[in-house]
This record gives C-alpha cells, sequence and structure tokens, in this order.
C-alpha cells in the first residue's frame, strides 16, 4: 500500500483515532502538538474530497525525518528517535516506569514492551520500547495479545513485592503503579510467601520514604546523579535484595531533593509535610507562578477550600523544565504562620487591630503637610507589577522620587533594559559554549538554573567563577576572588580556561546578585561592563551579557520603574515617611528615627514590627498578578486560595489609600492596572509568552555608566559572594514556614557533622 | 516406576500452579497437600538467594569494628600494588579499578570491607562513595562485616548438594558449634557461608577456604574436593592449628575417574569403566585441516 493509500484507509478505519492521533503525529512528528482544531479536521473528514484531500497533503519528507507504522497508522519522526518516542508521536499510549524524557534511559522497568516487524517478520520477543531506537522500515505493533500478555508478566512480577498499602498511601489517587495495574494487573496473584520489606531510609526532613513500596525503576538515583548532582543515590544490594538508598544514613543534600518525589512512579518517596493530608482527588489545582526566587518556575497550587495544600512543578521548557527548587515546593505552609489578616494602628507604641478606616486616616494625618522629599517608599521581593506600579504611581502624585526595592536597587539604573535581565533568556544557557559566574551562587539563588548551568557542564561546557569558591554540585574553575580575575580572562590567557572562553563562540556571563548587592557595585559593573566588551561576549547573533536576580519582584520593579524618574536624585533629606511595601529585607539605617512607617505586606517579620500602620495584603497564592522573571518573561501569579480575613489585593490597598491621600489613582480594576502597565512597558502585554530579546545599545549605556562612575575605587578586599546565607529561608513565607526551618536545622546538623 | 509416579506428582503441582487459583498447592510426602505459604516455609525469604556473605543487610549499621571512625590506610606495599592496578585502566576511566582495589582491600581488612576502606577506593578512584558502596554490595564475594580467620564456604549448588553438602553443612556447624551458614566461632576463628556453584561439579561435594591470617601477601583461596564430613572436620582442625590441609581432592590426583563420594564415604571406582565405554556417536567435529585440503585440490 502507498503512504497516500495507507493514510486513506486509516482515516477510513478509525474515525476518533484520526482525531487525535494521525493528523497531529504525521504534521509535528509528535514533537510540538497540534495547532489544528477538532473542527477543522472534522470538516476535512466529512466533506466528499477527503481522498483527495489527502493526496493534497502529501508532502515531501524533511531529510531529518523518517516515517514508520504504528498500529496501522503511519507517522513522521525524527531520526534517532526511539519506538517509545515515535509511540507517543501517533498518539498510543506505552505504559512506563522506568522512561523519564529528562533522565538518561535505563530500560530496566519492561513495562513498556511492544511488538517490532520488520522485513524480517516479527520480533522474536516483545522489545523494550524506551531503549530500542527506531530503525528505518520498523513497523511498531503495540495491541497484539503477546504484548498484552508480556506487560501482564511484567505486571504480575512488579506486584509480588508491592504491598497492597494503597489504602494508606499518601500516592493514592496519582500513582503510575496503580493507574496501570487498573489496565494490566489480574485480579488475583500466583506469588505465595512472604513479601520482601526493606528498611526505610532517612533522606531528611522533606523526602519521606517507605522503601518498601519501590519498584527500581531507579528514576530519583538518575535524577539525583544527573540533575541534582547530588551522588548520595545508589542501588545497593543484587537481585530481589536490592534497595535504593545512600547505603550510610545521610541527608541528600539538594537544593531540589523534592523533586523525586514526583519523578517516583509508586508511592516510596513522598512529601513529608504534605504526608496524610489530602487526596489528589480532593484539591483544586490552580496554576500560577513560584516566588521564592527570580526564576519563576511554573507551578500548580493544589488547594482545599481556604488552604494551599501543596506546590508542584508544571513543565515549561523556557524556564524551569519539570523542576522546582525545594523552597518553591515546601515553603506553602509559611502561608498559614505568623500571617497579618487584620489592619493595625499603632497606639502608646504597641500596635492594634483597627478598621480599614482608622488605619488609612491614620496613614492621612502622617502624611499631611509632609513634602514629596520628605517621604520614601521601599518594595519587597514578592511584591507583584501591579502594586508596583501603583504605589510608584501614588508617590509621584505626591511628589516623592525616593523609591527603591530593598537595599539592592537603590541607585540601581533601570533605563536600559539588557542592563539588568537575563539577555540571553534561560533556555540560552543550553546553546552557551563557555560560562563564567560572577558573584553568583545559582545553587542557592535560582536552583533549577543551577541544574540548566550543570546540564550544559554535562555537555562539556565549561563554568569558571569570579568570587568567592562555591561548590555548584559540577566541577568549575575558579579565577579569582574579585573582579580583578575578568581582566586576565579577557586577554584569553593565563590558564586553559581562559582560552576556552576566548575560543567560545557564544560566551555567558551571568552577573549575580553578589555584585548587585554591594556597595561598590556600580564601580564592579563597570568593569564587568569592560570585560563584557572586551572579551566579545555581545555579537549580532548572541547576547551572553546576563544579570541573575535573587528576589521575584526586582525585575518587575525594574520594569516599571520603581527607582527615581529620569532626571530626578534621591533627597537627601532623612524621610519622615516610610511606605513599605512587603519590604523586610531593608538596611535598618534606610528607615531614619521617628520617621512614621506603613507596613503592607502579608506577613509579620521585620517590616512589621518597625511599623506605625500595618495594612495586610495578600500572599501571591491569594491574588492574580503579574511576575517578571530574570530574563524578562512576564508571568501571572494567580488566585488559588481566598485573601485571609481582612486582607485585600495589594493593588487595591494600594488605590484606597490614594483616594484618602487625596491623590487617587486613575484606575478602578486590575485591567485598568494593567493597561497602565503596558502603557509603561509594552511587553507587560505579553503575559506568558517567551521574552523578547530586550535592545542591546552597543555599549553606548556602558559609556555612560563608566562616566558616572569615573573616580570611584572598587572595595578590592572584599571577595565577592552570593549575599544569601541561608537558601532554605530568603523571603518572608519560607522564613515561617516549618518545613524550611527543618529543612535548616538538618542542613545545619549536616555541615556540623562533617567537620 | 518410581521416577513415573514422580513424575507424574509433579506435573499435577504444575498444574495447580499454572491455574493461578492464588491458592497454591504443593505435593508433600505422604500424599498429603500442603496449602499456601506453609509449602515454601522451608526457604529463607529475607535473604532470597545464597551468598557467601554473612552481610543481612545492604546498608552500613555501625558497629565496634566498622564505623565512621574505624582508620584504614593502604599499606605501604599495598600502594605499589594500588598504583599497579591503577596502570591497568586509562586515567578517564579510573573507575574500572573498583573491584580489584576493593578485594586489596578487603584481603588487607582481615576479610572484610570497612565503611573507611570503601570510602578509601572512591577516593583513590576520584568516584563518588556510593558508586563503590553499589559495587561492593553487589557482589557477594566482597564482606562489609567483621569475618573469622578464615572463612569456609560450602558449595550449595546440585550437584554438590546430591553429593551431600546438606550433611557437610551440618556436621561443620555441629564441629564449630553454630547455628547455619553466615555465623561466625566465639573465637573469631572460622566464618561458615554458602557458596554458588564453584566449578568442580566432578569433584563434588566441596568446600573453599579463604586465608585472611596472612595478609595480602600471604593469601589464598583453596578448594577442598571430594570430601566427607570426616574430611571436613580434618580440614578444618588443620587450619585450627595453623597447619595446611591438603589442597585439591582429598581422594584422588585430579578428576580422573577413580571414585566418587556416596552416602559421605569415598567409594572407588567399581571394575573397569561404567559410562562413556563404547565409541561417541556423531555428529563428530568437522575436520578442517582436511576439508581445506579438499577445498584447495
Amino acid at each position: 500500500m502507498t503512504t497516500a493509500g495507507m493514510r486513506v484507509w486509516s482515516l477510513a478505519q478509525n474515525l476518533t483515532a484520526n482525531l487525535v492521533g494521525n493528523e497531529t503525529a504525521w504534521l509535528v512528528g509528535g514533537q510540538k502538538t497540534t495547532t489544528r482544531t477538532v473542527t477543522t479536521t472534522m470538516t476535512r473528514l466529512f466533506s466528499s474530497s477527503a481522498v483527495a484531500d489527502a493526496d493534497k497533503t502529501e508532502e515531501e519528507m524533511p531529510e531529518h525525518m523518517m516515517s514508520t507504522i504504528v498500529n496501522g497508522k503511519e507517522i513522521w519522526v525524527p531520526k534517532g528517535s526511539s519506538v517509545m518516542q515515535a509511540c507517543d508521536a501517533a498518539g498510543v499510549d506505552v505504559p512506563r516506569f522506568c522512561y523519564h524524557p529528562k533522565l538518561s534511559v535505563a530500560g530496566n522497568c519492561r513495562m513498556c514492551l511492544v511488538d517490532l516487524e520488520n522485513h524480517m517478520g516479527m520480533s522474536p520477543k516483545p522489545v523494550a520500547s524506551c531503549a530500542m531506537p527506531l530503525a528505518p522500515g520498523t513497523t511498531i505493533h503495540t495491541d497484539t495479545d503477546r504484548v498484552k500478555k508480556a506487560r501482564e508478566g511484567v505486571m504480575e512480577f512488579l506486584l509480588l513485592n508491592h504491598p497492597l498499602d494503597c489504602p494508606i498511601c499518601d500516592q493514592g489517587g496519582e500513582c503510575d503503579l496503580q493507574d496501570q495495574a487498573m489496565h494490566y494487573g489480574s485480579d488475583r496473584g500466583r506469588f505465595v510467601g512472604t513479601k520482601r520489606s526493606v528498611v526505610d531510609k532517612n533522606l531528611g526532613p522533606l523526602v519521606k520514604t517507605v522503601m518498601t513500596r519501590c519498584i527500581h525503576c531507579t528514576r530519583c538515583v538518575r535524577y539525583a546523579t544527573e540533575v541534582a548532582g547530588v551522588q548520595d543515590l545508589g542501588v545497593t544490594g543484587r537481585g530481589g535484595a536490592s534497595e535504593i538508598g545512600t547505603y550510610v544514613e545521610k541527608l541528600m543534600e539538594s537544593e531540589m531533593s523534592g523533586n523525586v518525589i514526583d519523578l517516583c512512579p509508586v508511592g516510596a518517596l513522598t512529601s513529608k509535610p504534605y504526608a496524610f493530608t489530602a487526596r489528589q482527588w480532593e484539591l483544586k489545582p490552580t496554576e500560577s507562578i513560584d516566588v521564592s526566587d527570580a526564576l519563576g518556575c511554573n507551578i500548580r497550587v493544589d488547594t482545599r477550600g481556604t488552604e494551599v495544600l501543596r506546590i508542584l512543578p508544571r513543565n515549561n521548557e523556557g524556564v524551569n523544565e519539570d523542576w522546582i527548587s525545594d523552597k518553591a515546593r515546601f515553603q506553602y505552609d509559611g502561608l498559614q504562620r505568623q500571617r497579618l489578616n487584620v489592619p493595625m494602628v499603632k497606639e502608646n507604641g504597641a500596635l492594634k487591630p483597627a478598621k480599614w478606616e482608622e488605619a488609612l486616616f491614620a496613614i492621612k494625618e502622617a502624611v499631611g503637610g509632609l513634602k514629596g522629599d520628605e517621604m520614601k517608599a521601599i518594595a519587597g521581593k514578592l511584591v507583584d507589577c501591579e502594586s508596583l506600579v501603583a504605589l510608584k504611581d501614588l508617590m509621584n502624585r505626591l511628589g516623592c522620587e525616593n523609591l527603591s526595592v530593598e537595599s539592592v536597587t537603590a541607585g540601581m539604573e533601570a533605563d536600559v533594559r539588557s542592563s539588568y535581565v537575563f539577555n540571553s533568556s534561560i533556555s540560552g544557557i543550553d546553546e552557551a559554549d563557555c560560562i563564567v559566574l560572577v558573584g553568583s551562587n545559582p545553587r542557592v539563588e535560582a536552583p533549577v538554573l543551577n541544574a540548566r548551568i550543570r546540564k550544559a557542564n554535562y555537555e562539556a561546557v565549561q563554568v569558571g567563577v569570579v568570587g568567592a569558591p562555591v561548590d555548584l554540585t559540577f566541577q568549575t574553575h575558579h579565577l579569582g576572588d574579585s573582579v580583578a580575575a575578568l581582566k586576565d580572562l579577557a586577554k584569553g590567557k593565563g590558564s586553559a580556561f581562559a582560552e576556552t572562553f576566548k575560543k567560545a563562540k557564544r560566551p555567558l556571563v551571568i552577573v549575580g546578585p553578589g555584585v548587585l548587592q554591594r556597595e561598590d557595585r556600580d564601580v564592579l559593573l563597570s568593569e564587568i561592563h569592560n570585560f563584557v566588551d572586551k572579551a566579545g561576549v555581545v555579537t549580532d547573533e548572541w547576547n551572553g551579557f546576563n544579570v541573575l536576580h535573587d528576589a521575584a519582584a526586582r525585575v518587575g520593579a525594574l520594569d516599571v520603574g520603581f527607582v527615581p524618574s529620569l532626571g530626578e536624585k534621591p533627597s537627601d533629606k532623612p524621610a519622615k515617611f516610610v511606605y513599605l511595601l512587603g519590604a523586610d529585607d531593608f538596611d535598618a539605617k534606610e528607615i531614619p528615627e521617628g520617621a512614621f512607617v506603613v507596613y503592607q505586606g502579608h506577613h509579620g517579620d521585620a517590616g512589621a514590627n518597625v511599623a506605625d500602620v500595618i495594612l495586610p495584603g495578600a500572599a501571591f497564592t491569594e491574588k492574580s498578578g503579574l511576575y517578571v522573571n530574570s530574563e524578562g518573561r512576564v508571568q501571572m501569579a494567580r488566585r488559588a486560595v481566598s485573601t485571609l480575613a481582612e486582607s485585600r489585593d495589594d493593588w487595591k490597598i494600594v488605590r484606597a489609600v490614594s483616594e484618602v491621600l487625596g491623590a487617587t489613582l486613575p484606575y478602578d480594576t486590575i485591567q485598568g492596572v494593567r493597561e497602565r502597565l503596558v502603557e509603561i512597558a509594552p511587553h507587560f502585554g505579553k503575559v506568558d509568552s517567551a521574552p523578547e530579546k530586550p535592545v542591546w545599545l552597543n555599549g553606548q549605556y556602558f559609556g555612560a555608566h563608566a562616566q558616572k562612575v569615573k573616580g570611584k575605587k572598587a572595595l578590592d578586599k572584599v571577595p565577592l559572594q552570593t549575599p544569601i546565607t541561608n537558601f532554605y529561608m530568603t523571603d518572608v513565607i519560607s522564613r515561617a514556614s516549618r518545613a524550611m526551618a527543618k529543612a535548616t536545622q538538618a542542613r545545619q546538623a549536616a555541615s556540623t557533622a562533617k567537620q | 516406576m518410581v521416577r513415573g509416579v514422580v513424575l507424574r506428582v509433579a506435573k499435577a503441582a504444575g498444574r495447580a500452579l499454572g491455574r493461578g487459583t492464588g491458592l497454591t498447592v504443593a505435593p508433600a510426602e505422604g500424599g498429603q497437600k500442603v496449602v499456601g505459604p506453609q509449602a515454601f516455609g522451608a526457604l529463607n525469604w529475607s535473604k532470597g538467594y545464597a551468598t557467601n556473605s554473612h552481610d543481612h543487610f545492604n546498608i552500613h549499621r555501625n558497629s565496634p569494628e566498622n564505623n565512621d571512625e574505624t582508620p584504614f590506610e593502604f599499606t605501604a606495599e599495598n600502594d605499589k600494588i594500588v598504583k599497579e592496578i591503577l596502570a591497568r585502566y586509562p586515567e578517564n576511566y579510573k573507575r574500572s579499578g573498583v573491584i580489584p582495589l576493593l578485594t586489596l582491600a578487603q584481603t588487607q581488612n582481615k576479610g572484610f570491607l570497612t565503611l573507611s576502606a570503601m570510602n578509601k577506593v572512591a577516593e583513590i578512584l576520584e568516584t563518588p562513595a556510593i558508586r563503590v558502596y553499589e559495587v561492593a554490595t553487589f557482589y557477594t564475594m566482597f564482606n562489609r562485616s567483621k569475618m573469622g580467620k578464615y572463612h569456609l564456604m560450602v558449595c550449595g549448588t546440585t550437584p554438590c548438594m546430591v553429593r551431600g553438602a546438606v550433611k557437610i553443612k551440618d556436621a561443620l556447624c555441629e564441629h564449630l558449634g553454630l547455628k547455619d551458614y553466615g555465623e561466625s566461632t566465639a573465637d573469631g576463628m572460622f566464618t561458615l557461608s554458602e557458596m554458588e556453584c564453584m566449578g568442580c561439579c566432578v569433584n563434588a561435594p566441596m568446600i573453599a577456604v579463604a586465608d585472611y591470617t596472612k595478609g595480602v601477601e600471604g593469601f589464598t583461596y583453596n578448594y577442598h574436593e571430594d570430601i566427607t564430613t570426616k574430611d571436613a572436620i580434618n580440614i578444618v582442625e588443620h587450619l585450627r592449628r595453623g597447619e595446611a590441609p591438603k589442597v585439591g581432592s582429598q581422594h584422588r590426583e585430579t578428576c580422573e575417574p577413580a571414585g566418587v563420594v556416596y552416602e559421605d564415604q569415598w567409594v572407588p571406582k567399581p571394575e573397569g569403566y561404567t559410562t562413556l565405554t563404547g565409541e561417541p556417536r556423531g555428529p563428530y567435529c568437522r575436520d578442517l585441516k582436511k576439508e581445506a585440503a579438499e577445498q584447495k585440490s
């Protein structure tokens, strides 16, 4: 049968299968999902010219593709695909336990058996499709009796030693083994005797283990070795006695250890804080954005009623692939603690609960008669762009230009976007051929990004570190403690790494918060600019100058211009009125003695301690808000639960304050605020889409910056290092979290034990 | 006749197994049927396989002689051997040396690998320690808990079992005051284990003895074949006195057809050969030389 004939035949054969599988698969080779809607396909099928139509779409197969037939349907897949990938492309479901697209292929669960057929006939025995490269001229059958029987056999073996404790297992309801046993399992077993029992391992306070449930897929071992970079997990023993573990009891010292919970196809590795909390079908999922670091990892917030019960990653190849950090995953219990849920006003030195009116009029009283340059606003790490722009507009209306985002960006320029974002984009790391980190420890600043750099490193991309030596879970070249080391690097001499860097076509420089949060930042940046110019980090096709931030709100704040306006300077007068928008990590000296402090936020932390008035805001799970990640990608955090008690959406609070202060803001709805955002920066209109490359000013900005810092000197003696001392506690939510406190303790205990 | 009955019973059992009713029926002596797990009660499921090792866990448990603080260093002489071993492998495939290095560490360390010994090997090979633990736990010839000076391993595979391995085990247990495989004598002289086939089935039954008393230099791993219970005890007593027992077959030169151990007795061969007396039946091997010559001509 000819190709066209085959297609027509299959069109006629199975209408419904065509709607999902055939059309999709051979058009795009299964790598991307189809954009064709069901309706158009239906029209095509029911039109009288279905046959002619099929002929019309007959097109030349691209060079990099090959064709194969899965269960009678022809599909195109890229050359070098595995049999399983071809089945996936055809929309044919192949059961699996050990295969994971982001990990190496192990081929040890044997669940994905299929039959292959070529000119020699049927394969002598079923083949593990995940580990079998697709050869030309091979036909795949997944629906033969032999395949069914083989898979049933494998399932029976897997269930031999698997305990029947589904009712008390946290994986119940979302368990691969449970689901697939519904298809391939028997309702009775032939096994008599005692089931294997395995000692549970203690991997720390985040991951719970019930090792008897383990089916030895080794996904966790491969994840720990390949992605997380902590070579602690392994398979010990042999045969029926083999088990997954660390051999010596030890903490899994990874910032991304929680991902093994998602990877585990059974209930052997589950979440400790979530244990025995809820069943998957009770939970309401909300797609959202993580704010624990500046990467903007895509997450799913699972809630029941008013409580966030767990956070899981969502796949986004451009940002976090399939992973999130432990902080993103486990800090949610902090959302229940230390919350500010009613407005408060200070009376006789003590904060007392008040009504909204009282709080707002207390602010009016404090502001009354103050000039703009006697005021100040500081925004925190977790603030959404809507409230940032609202507060900026309000302060500007009051004639105030003293705007900053915690200590870091005081004096940082927001005029040129390419000077403060991750220009090459996060997925650009995959294309880089040499990476230099300046004052950055991505392992604590953005663990998922670190995993991406590790992946690049695994593919022989060398990584150099300027700053205090750090353990990034992979091999790095320590180039020096200060930016002076960059001078040698620019020359391309002095070390093997320098030579590699010189040869690199797509070099990547990552400037971390270790540089941005120093007093001599501008001088250091100027030296880095020099280096970037000399070393050719930026070309027409490639922009390798990247800035990595450590707080979710930072790029958003710079994008909306939460800095003194162009041409304006922050006043030197000590402020008499300070507005803290979720700011808790400010420098104590930023709040002058006797100033009237308003704290708007959701957690009682450092900010609330110094406040005269507290306005209870919403946490990121309780409001819809835009966040801009390090690479400038605008993403939306969505409301998963309602706000607590008296607290309100942050932009609404600012709007209310503006009205009381007589400087009413011109927007009443969130759409209005977002229109204002788009007015300031058009990219706010493109939510969830890949960031556009920021305009590069060909070093003009560098020149202007150099002029500015002329004559200033760097503090050479202090080595560059990340400002984060404890990965697990960096913002108000994680500081209030019990899980994060336990993780901190466990990590400290492990490091003392090492010494 | 008897064989026929056995076959029929076996077939019946097979059918019962094949039916997959959940309740498995296995035949027992006297025609009675034993139902359920009792039929398999004799099997040691906690181990699941025969092993020469007396390690019960595949995880580390601190003990007085094996804990975080137990020191381990290769001796100066053995360091030379380490270098020799490493020289066999390319620099970037150092890890291939893990088995010879572990063996060296084990022999130096009186027969077992401490945590620090494995860590030392990992350090030398520049590999994560877990990769060494994996190897050490996988191979049953690596021991991870304290061993006796002599490691007695009784072959428990079919031919030896048929020729009386069980009797030898019982005799050794009784003589040494042990209950089962995997135990050591109180004086720390002997550890008794079972081992899988050691490949001298023709001289069954047999035991192997690893001698850890003389360090790496004098380490021996000897087979003692064609043994009766008396021979086994004799070997143990020799070892206890520090003498060298006869290595190899106890009753013949090598494996010539001189006799057999039967019912715990050495029975010399009967008159003449009893098997393989005639010309072997075909098909025979091809005469390659002849074929080549024919092809040429």
